[in-house]
């Protein structure tokens, strides 16, 4: 059976990549601390020596349009382009290339499907930043197979945050059921407390510290009692109008299992956003 | 009220490089010409299958003609979408980094919770 090398949940911030290639006057002056945080966070991912990535994040109505929106969907294909023109416009992202693992795809929807997650599936699927950004960060060299898993954190109605707990569950017993001699490193993205295109947005931090505080302890003990009690669909706008983004995390402790502590937690706090990095080894620290 | 249809000139705009620019140039036309000549095709699907029923309110089409960004927020457009595509336009005209997403900000600054529906 197939090994989960790792369980890395992070936020994923379109600036990263243009901050850290930035020089001279350009270069704004929280790119060090930055670069320095990316670059051990990728050293947890590094070790772990995986050979395939399972992707979780959410399309920001790139491909995924209010005309057929599925809430959860697997993409299926052997390659997904990555990254959309107006990402390119607004963060310099550039063009990515990024192979699949069809094999693996395949078998998280048709297991998904019979353990209850009626899953969308995409056989041409382009990724967005939510997918790239960690690729930026976690695999520059952008070598391995993926497998992109689409929640929907953006149009309302949205799934449960229970759900995305149950879906996290799933992938991970799922892996680990999965006929391969593989190592596979289930990775996914979401948000701290974030508004945009209103009021609080672009601040001196993100809009909700306290909301972050309490996030980041959640994450980091495995505390999804707190989390599930505190969490609804309701009570996210409160923090800021994008913080549905953290049911992905949410998704990802379901993954990592209930009370398990990361092995890895860092933080930086920056404008207008907590950036909030964290990584398991359900095979043991050492 | 037809949010879904807000947003879906939004989006439509957003993707097109010169659509943009000629939104930008010419907001009240472009939303004129949309209207008559794009609000009513699926995107999924063949050009000649087109819906018959998609329209504007006058409120909203005075919106988009308006580059009116805080009566959109106001009528539920997704706010993800109006600060792309808003960004898109007008951040070139700011000096500063996020100078023009501070402004957003501050022109939305009335708004308390909840904030206006924008579900579809």
């Amino acid at each position: 059976m197939a090994t989960v090398a790792a369980v890395i949940a992070s936020t994923h911030h379109p600036f990263y990549y243009r901050a850290s290639t930035a020089t001279g006057a350009d270069r704004p002056p929280f790119a060090d601390e930055w670069q320095a945080k990316i670059a051990a966070f990728r050293q947890t991912l590094t070790r772990a020596r995986p050979d395939v990535l399972v992707m979780v994040g959410s399309d920001h109505f790139h491909q995924i349009w209010l005309d057929n929106m599925p809430q959860f969907l697997i993409g299926k294909a052997p390659a997904y382009d990555g990254n959309f023109h107006n990402e390119q416009r607004e963060f310099g992202l550039p063009r990515m290339f990024l192979g699949g693992d069809e094999e693996l795809s395949g078998y998280l929807l048709r297991q998904g499907l019979d353990a209850g997650f009626d899953l969308g599936f995409s056989n041409e699927l382009r990724v967005d930043h939510s997918i790239t950004c960690p690729i930026i960060t976690l695999r520059p060299e952008a070598d391995l197979p993926i497998v992109p898993v689409y929640t929907n954190i953006f149009a309302p109605p949205m799934p449960q945050p229970k759900r995305f707990v149950e879906l996290g569950q799933t992938i991970r017993r799922l892996v680990e059921s999965w006929p391969s001699d593989k190592r596979v490193a289930i990775v996914g993205t979401g948000h701290l407390s974030l508004e945009l295109g209103g009021p609080r947005q672009f601040g001196p931090h993100g809009p909700d510290p306290e909301f972050d505080r309490k996030a980041v302890a959640w994450i980091a003990s495995g505390d999804l009692d707190s989390a599930l009690a505190e969490v609804s669909l309701d009570s996210l706008w409160r923090p800021g109008n994008a913080t549905h983004g953290f049911m992905d995390f949410m998704l990802m402790m379901g993954a990592a299992g209930a009370n398990v502590k990361a092995d890895y937690t860092d933080s930086l706090d920056l404008f207008h956003t907590m950036e909030a990095y964290f990584t398991w080894y359900p095979e043991g620290a050492s | 009220m037809s949010k879904y249809l807000l947003n879906k000139f939004l989006f439509t705009v957003d993707r097109d490089p010169e659509l943009t620019e000629r939104y930008r140039a010419d907001p009240r036309g472009t939303v004129q010409w949309w209207e008559a000549e794009r609000a009513n095709v699926i995107l999924g699907c063949h050009e000649g299958e087109r819906s018959t029923w998609l329209a504007l309110t006058d409120a909203e089409r005075e919106a988009l003609a308006a580059h009116d960004y805080p009566k959109l927020f106001e009528l539920g457009a997704h706010p993800f979408l109006t600060l792309t595509l808003f960004i898109a336009l007008f951040e070139r005209d700011y000096e500063e980094p996020l100078g023009f997403q501070r402004e957003y900000a501050s022109r939305l600054a009335h708004w308390t919770l909840p904030h206006p529906d924008i579900a579809t």
